[in-house]
């Protein structure tokens, strides 16, 4: 993966006898989102501040679009967003977001429409010590989207945010990811993810335990599949019969099979005809494929 | 050119800050009623003495600002590591091309705007009541701009020192109590350590030799005698202050202490800051 923005190889990180990361091996390319999942002390937080250079490697090696940890260059390419940041309350937005433009050496007319992109543009000249929670994220995003960084390393950047928050913070990373960044983002709070990343990387004790697509993780998984199958008035046992699984409240039939089983299943279902009225298929999500792989042992991890 | 703009944003930054939290009204306040409470409450005598009522002013004035000057420098500048850590915002600060030690210099910058502001504007304001109410000549202005420009060196000594106990302590607690602490020692505890020792000496060898270069090597007392030795006033002196008449080193020197504290200070910060893990 020579086109990665960034590339960890085989890194391990040594505090005394502590390993708190343990050959870890990640690659994230440009448009390419990437979530790191794991408990507290799983090492992400670890992770991410030696990608940041704030922390020496004592095995193994990283790049960051071509370039050492914690190098001019690096820094250039890197936005970081961390977990939880207190910016000076007595500052505006819009002083914020100046600051750190000119840190990034980018023009502050040019980081100042970003207030408008994560939604706070009507708070830019109000302190900072007023905003909500909420907000004081946006002001986070918004300063990490400063000149357009080609890697967004961002540490559980929204846990404690309400959902239409979460999703409106997702939302501008689609958009920075189509526009090339790569993003790559932790976080213990699991579901909020679904469906907004292309990839997931499950880190338990320090190790890498899984990688992948959710669709991939939970085709590993094993995990079963639920098709709940609702049946036409009084033929409920007519389609339990046929189908078999469990009888539930009455009108419907709950089936449980594997992914590769399922369009079998659902085959079995079309010939069932007007007997069937609704039928609802629930994947694994992903706390449950999170649950199998940070739980696995060694044996059953995958690489 | 980018080093020097991503300095100018966090002096600038450091600058506005004391500026909203009243940081600058405050110590202008408090720089401008001691000199002006030293000025009118030993005015009495001035009229009985030779020397002008500024310089006499500048004498008592330089004693107190030892005890001022390290001590709002001090309080201006300890946060600004540790207070970074703590809240977050220094790794952020990091992850930015800006390197340690522009970041070190520009929020000394910072801190050191604002506490010359607050003692040019506190003392001038004091001098310049003072100017109207006794009248000047030049050699009370002459002490007057001395022992503004010193002061402001003493405070950049300090701030200087701040930072470096600020790199020190991961919280902001910490670090003000260490600010405290080397305030204690360095302006309080020194001088009275060294007077207790003058006094079991009794005059010997200690008292004739080291005594006067340990008085000089602390940058308070540094700036007192320095002030003191170029006031040609018969104002009564006492204590250590005695030396500002004696000492057997040129007066220059006392500057030179003052700027290798300062170049030690900053050196110090710096090496430190680059040690941390944000």
């Amino acid at each position: 993966m020579s086109d990665a923005i960034l590339s960890v190889e085989d890194l391990t990180i040594r505090f005394g006898a502590v390993t708190a990361v343990d050959g870890v091996s990640l690659a994230v390319a440009p448009s390419e989102r990437v979530a790191l999942l794991g408990h507290n002390g799983a090492g992400k937080s670890t992770l991410f501040k030696t990608v940041l250079g704030f922390l020496t490697p004592t095995g193994g090696r990283i790049d960051v679009a071509g370039s050492t940890p914690g190098s001019d260059a690096a820094r250039r390419a890197v936005s970081y967003l961390p977990e939880q940041v207190v910016f000076p309350k007595a500052l505006t937005g819009a002083e914020v977001l100046t600051y750190f433009a000119r840190l990034k050496g980018v023009s502050p007319e040019a980081a100042l429409p970003l207030l408008d992109t994560v939604g706070i543009a009507a708070a830019a000249h109000r302190a900072v010590g007023t905003y909500s929670k909420g907000m004081r994220q946006r002001l986070g995003l918004a300063q990490a989207l400063i000149g357009s960084p080609r890697l967004l390393l961002l540490d559980e950047p929204t846990s404690g945010l309400d959902p239409v928050s979460r999703r409106e913070f997702y939302e501008v990373l689609e958009a920075s990811a189509r526009a090339g960044t790569a993003v790559l983002l932790s976080s213990h709070s699991l579901s909020e993810i679904e469906n907004r990343i292309d990839r997931i990387a499950i880190m338990a004790r320090g190790a890498l335990r899984a990688e992948g697509s959710l669709a991939e993780l939970s085709r590993r998984a094993g995990l079963p599949i639920r098709i709940r199958v609702e049946a036409a008035a009084g033929r409920a046992d007519a389609v339990h019969a046929r189908l078999g699984g469990e009888r539930v409240n009455g009108r419907s039939v709950v089936l449980t099979c594997r992914a590769d089983e399922k369009v079998g299943a659902l085959g079995r279902l079309a010939d069932l005809g007007a007997d069937v009225v609704d039928v609802d298929i629930a994947l694994p999500d992903l706390d449950d494929v999170y649950r199998h792989y940070s739980a696995a042992t060694d044996e059953g991890a995958a690489r | 050119m980018n080093g020097l703009d991503r300095m100018a944003a966090v002096a600038a930054t450091e600058f506005r800050l004391a500026l909203r939290n009243r940081w600058v009204l405050l110590s202008t306040l408090v720089f401008t009623l001691f000199a002006l409470a030293l000025a009118f409450l030993g005015s009495g005598p001035s009229g009985a003495l030779k020397a002008d009522a500024l310089t006499l002013t500048a004498a008592s004035l330089s004693t107190l600002t030892v005890y001022l000057v390290p001590l709002m420098a001090l309080l201006v500048s300890y946060d600004s590591i540790a207070g970074e850590i703590e809240r977050g915002t220094l790794a952020l600060v990091l992850a930015t091309p800006v390197k340690r030690g522009e970041l070190v210099l520009a929020k000394f910058c910072g801190h050191l705007a604002v506490l010359t502001l607050a003692i040019a504007v506190g003392y001038g304001i004091a001098g310049l009541v003072i100017a109207v109410v006794h009248g000047a000549n030049p050699a009370g202005l002459v002490a007057w701009g001395r022992l503004v420009a010193t002061a402001v060196l003493l405070g950049a000594v300090f701030v200087a020192l701040g930072m470096l106990l600020s790199s020190l302590p991961r919280q902001t607690g910490t670090a003000a109590a260490m600010a405290i602490g080397a305030w204690l020692v360095l302006v309080v505890l020194y001088d009275l350590a060294l007077l207790g020792a003058v006094i079991v000496d009794q005059g010997g060898v200690f008292t004739k030799t080291i005594f006067p270069a340990l008085v000089l090597a602390n940058p308070g007392d540094a700036f007192r005698l320095y002030n003191l030795a170029l006031i040609e006033s018969n104002a009564p002196i006492a204590g250590l202050d005695g030396l500002a008449h004696t000492l057997p080193f040129p007066v220059s020197s006392a500057l030179v202490v003052l700027a290798l504290w300062l170049f030690a200070g900053l050196a110090g910060a710096w090496a430190l800051t680059r040690r941390i893990r944000p």
